[in-house]
């Protein structure tokens, strides 16, 4: 069972990490993907809206695909909201597998879907008052695609 | 019918939610946008492109051909940028 969270407050990589094998003798590798806020055109915030409720319903379904394509002892998926500076992390996947494989397919996996089917949108501000809403980009539509043909 | 709006959707309409009876002809998602688009205004704006706009229908995502029932939580956005 994946552990899901949304919150609006930073995250320790380590500590869920940590938590993920703890008492596990099992795990063989652990795959991690930590996104960042990005500084473009000279952004100086990211506003992150979301649909409370239906966030984690969606989070957790995209973390049960995931357990029921690769054999997975563990999986973490922690999605921030609100406004976070340049250089601040927005989102950790934790994938834990015996073997590699598993861990860093499924890692791969979870963010490609996390990106095109968890209902978040962000916003970008910039230094000069100006703000625009991100357009979802057809490249990350074909990027999670790929899992659909594979499967 | 709770209706709930995000990102740019609800700074068109102008709020983030509403409750709407809709006629007995709003059967589905589909009608649903085109009798909000109906209205005018910030819905007008909003929906005047439909293939810009998702749905959920009770928090799952729905598309236009999705009925609709009395009751339902509905909401509205665009396509999602998250991750």
């Amino acid at each position: 069972m994946a552990r899901v969270r949304v919150q609006e407050g930073p995250f320790d990589a380590a500590a869920e990490t940590a938590a993920l094998v703890a008492g596990r003798t099992d795990i063989g590798g652990i795959a991690s993907f930590i996104g960042v806020c990005r500084a473009d055109d000279g952004l100086a915030a990211m506003v992150l809206e979301h649909y409370p409720g239906m966030t984690e319903r969606a989070i957790a379904r995209i973390a049960a695909a995931a357990e029921a394509r690769w054999p997975l002892a563990g999986c973490t998926v922690i999605h921030r909201f609100g406004r976070l500076l340049p250089g601040e992390p927005i989102v950790l996947v934790l994938t834990a597998s015996a073997h590699r494989i598993a861990a860093l397919e499924s890692c791969a996996f979870l963010i490609d879907w996390l990106k095109t089917r968890a209902p978040f949108w962000k916003r970008e501000e910039f230094a000069d008052g100006s703000s625009r809403w991100v357009a979802a980009k057809a490249e990350d539509d074909a990027i999670a695609a790929r899992w659909d043909r594979a499967a | 019918m709770r209706l709930l709006y995000f990102a740019w959707v609800r700074q068109k309409v102008g709020t983030a939610e509403e409750e709407v009876t809709p006629p007995p002809e709003v059967t589905d998602v589909g009608r649903l946008v085109a009798w909000l688009a109906a209205r005018g205004g910030g819905h007008a704006e909003a929906f005047a492109d439909p293939r810009q706009i998702r749905a959920a229908v009770n928090q799952e995502f729905a598309g236009p051909d999705h009925p609709l029932r009395p009751g339902d939580e509905v909401a509205f956005f665009p396509p999602v940028t998250g991750g």
